[in-house]
């Protein structure tokens, strides 16, 4: 045990060193705080005015359109839409709006601009165009807006789960997605540090100190403590990530977009006054759901105690069983071209249970998502999907889950018991190409 | 004093061949064994077995007396014949990594390898990688590795192989200055004249079998024939007129200045002194001396006679 332990440390201080080790940690949270600082920026960015030219040829149907605060509507009164299109070019117009004779009919119009607006600013003018339209047809037929809004129907299907207890909880489809998010995760997470293990191995195998090592410690020794270290590995490179990311966003965010989230700047930007400015800003924050303070934001929603305990046992769970898997692939070849025959059976559950898992988010109680959940080699990523909509009441039944854990931890003890006759005999073989028949006669060499 | 390792009935089966069978070896304190033989003869699955890294199929191994098991991994020292070390790693660190794994404490080691490495002259190398040195300096490195751990039973496998003369010679004397030290010595080889010079007892492998064994000196005397190599000056005709029955002439090597060395077979009941008796008269006679047969010939004489014994 004190020899497999002295193998740990060596696994984890080589690869904890190693520069690439640094350079994806430190660079990793860098680059996913850049690209949101970036979203960040671009969105605060979108403030720029716009002065929108309006070709009416409908006038003055459309003369009543409501400036926004970084939309300006201009009439080009008597113009036609070529003039327009020149004036754009000489102008600080950034948009024409052309708004043809026939708008009722063909439900279009046309903008033309310089620089591509936002989705956002298109779609506040296609909902200011769509209003007018819809007056038009309204006058047109005679009805009344009320009428309108009476008749106009948005239907809703609201699936109730019944449960014992006589509760009704909605089946929660948003939470799956939570889901959905943690088996990705998993997903890359297993491959990524499994494919560490199997290199380590070819490693050691094709520069032959292999043959130094076990006269050691036992091949199992040496096979356990290396994928226990880089397990070590992942869990350090998790936290600092985890750290890093919260760490740089809070920076950003309170220098870089200060002044965009303090009401006393956009009370003096928007001439109102700052309590006013703050409920502005609620309001703008609402509509993109970054509430916190929300009860039923999915943030919120969420148990993540649980979410985040159930990953990381089920990322261990799942690492442990395919980094063995892995290891035992590494130890039958002689480098890591030759991997490719043995990847297959290995890789294909895990991807299986990562495409299937949208069809768990789908139907998180049907059979398929239950066995993709109990089966040791989907469960990893299959059961996170499921546990997200909750469990106990509700959710997916206790039974289930302890079930689908005890699975793991099975799976994965026969798992590092396989590869483990694989390895032992796997890293003394040189030069030969080894079949699947070969393999199978060394896993049931006594 | 028990034998440092003894093999008893040893045999090894692979799916479609038989790497060993039933080998009885012992292994004397001390000493320097051979273990010689052709490649693909069985050596490296003996050496194998011997360091636990594969069990034997049949047969029992005893290691100073008890049976062989794990603890005893840390009383050998191994330098395998492929070499191999992390490239990444630094020569020291590594070398403390593997002494630890042999079993050593932390600051045991260091104490150890500070000296090894101070005899070796290589004490600038603490910090390097080892993809840094040459393959001569990885040997060097390797071979510290091998024994800093004090063994009782080191195993060498092609030691002097990827060594230049100069490293090789060092390495030779370290061999007997362990050995001097108390240590049993395993070399493995299948180049024989490199090692019967420092080897005490021999074992030939052959076909998976042992077909020979026993002290150097013990083998070289019993297999060595009555066979003589005679110089002198003289003329050669009037040297093969005196031989007679009893002294067959095997072949003549001839000089510069009439000078001529022939070898001749005596037959069992014949002495030196009956061959001079018969020579003097005609020829001068300069050196004299018995024809020792080399590892080599030993092995290739006996292959013929196992051959032959087959054949009957």
């Amino acid at each position: 045990m004190n020899k497999t332990w002295l193998i740990i440390q060596r696994e984890y201080a080589t690869r904890v060193k190693k520069k690439s080790f640094l350079l994806i940690t430190f660079l990793g949270p860098l680059l996913l705080a850049a690209g949101l600082s970036l979203v960040m920026y671009l969105s605060v960015k979108e403030n720029i005015n716009h002065r929108v030219l309006i070709i009416d040829e409908k006038a003055p149907a459309f003369s009543n359109l409501q400036n926004t605060p970084n939309i300006e509507f201009n009439y080009g009164t008597g113009m036609d839409i070529n003039h327009a299109k020149d004036v754009l070019f000489n102008s600080d117009y950034t948009c024409v709006l052309y708004i043809p004779r026939n708008i009722e009919r063909s439900n279009t119009s046309k903008l033309y601009y310089k620089k591509q607006p936002s989705g956002a600013v298109i779609r506040v003018i296609e909902d200011k165009v769509e209003s007018v339209v819809e007056e038009l047809k309204l006058k047109q037929y005679n009805i009344s807006r009320d009428e309108f809004y009476d008749v106009k129907t948005n239907f809703v299907l609201n699936s109730v789960k019944f449960t014992e207890s006589g509760e009704e909880e909605k089946l929660d489809k948003a939470k799956s997605y939570v889901g959905f998010f943690f088996g990705a995760m998993i997903y890359i997470f297993i491959f990524l540090y499994g494919v560490q293990v199997m290199r380590g191995v070819i490693e050691e195998k094709s520069n032959r100190i292999i043959e130094v090592i076990i006269t050691s410690v036992k091949p199992f020794q040496l096979m356990l403590g290396k994928i226990i270290g880089v397990a070590f590995v992942s869990l350090t490179q998790f936290i600092l990530w985890i750290i890093l990311t919260m760490g740089i966003l809070t920076t950003v965010q309170s220098t870089l977009f200060k002044d965009y989230y303090d009401p006393t700047t956009i009370a003096t930007q928007t001439q109102v006054t700052p309590e006013i400015a703050m409920q502005m800003q609620m309001e703008q924050i609402d509509q993109k759901k970054f509430d916190l303070l929300d009860p039923n934001n999915i943030i919120n929603r969420t148990n993540w105690p649980l979410m985040i305990g159930l990953f990381i046992f089920y990322f261990l769970g799942g690492y442990l069983l395919y980094s063995a898997l892995f290891a035992a692939v590494g130890s039958a070849v002689d480098n890591e071209t030759d991997t490719q025959q043995f990847m297959l059976p290995v890789t294909l559950p895990l991807t299986l249970a990562y495409v299937l898992s949208t069809a768990i988010v789908e139907n998180p109680e049907g059979s398929l998502a239950f066995w993709l959940s109990i089966i040791p080699l989907t469960s990893p990523i299959a059961m996170l999907v499921r546990v997200a909509i909750g469990i106990g009441e509700g959710g997916i039944p206790i039974w289930e889950l302890v079930l689908s854990v005890v699975s793991l931890i099975v799976g994965f003890i026969l798992a590092v018991l396989l590869a483990a006759k694989i390895y032992r005999t796997g890293i003394l073989m040189h030069g030969k190409k080894i079949s699947y028949l070969e393999l199978w006669k060394w896993l049931t060499h006594k | 004093m028990n034998d440092i390792l003894d093999i008893k009935g040893v045999s090894k089966f692979y799916a479609n061949h038989t790497a060993l069978n039933q080998v009885d070896l012992s292994i004397a304190p001390n000493k320097i064994f051979g273990l010689l033989g052709p490649n693909g003869a069985g050596k490296t699955s003996l050496i194998r077995i011997i360091n636990q890294i594969t069990g034997p199929d049949e047969g029992h191994l005893f290691f100073d007396g008890q049976p062989l098991s794990p603890e005893h991994q840390q009383s050998i020292g191994y330098l395998p014949e492929e070499r191999g070390l992390y490239k990444k790693m630094k020569v020291g660190e590594q070398a403390l990594y593997l002494a630890q794994l042999k079993g050593m404490s932390k600051a045991e080691a260091l104490s150890n390898l500070k000296e090894w490495f101070l005899k070796f002259e290589i004490t600038d190398w603490w910090n390097k990688r080892i993809d840094e040195l040459s393959k001569g300096m990885q040997q060097k490195v390797q071979f510290i590795v091998t024994i800093m751990h004090k063994p009782k039973l080191l195993i060498l496998d092609e030691p002097f192989s990827g060594f230049d003369p100069i490293n090789a010679t060092l390495i030779k004397n370290e061999i007997l200055q362990l050995k001097e030290e108390g240590t049993s010595i395993i070399l493995s080889t299948h180049n024989m004249s490199s090692v019967e010079e420092i080897c005490d007892d021999i074992a030939l492998i052959y076909k998976s079998n042992k077909i020979l064994d026993g002290s150097v000196e013990e083998i070289k005397e019993a297999r060595s024939g009555n066979e003589f190599s005679v110089k002198y000056a003289g003329d050669h005709m009037a040297f093969t007129k005196a031989l007679w029955v009893d002294a067959e002439l095997k072949n003549t090597q001839t000089f510069a200045n009439g000078i001529h060395n022939s070898t001749i077979k005596l037959s069992e009941s014949k002495t030196t002194n009956d061959l001079l008796k018969a020579i003097l008269p005609h020829v001068r006679v300069l050196g004299l001396e018995k024809v020792i047969p080399s590892m080599n010939d030993i092995f290739i004489s006996r292959v013929n006679e196992i051959n032959q014994e087959n054949d009957e």
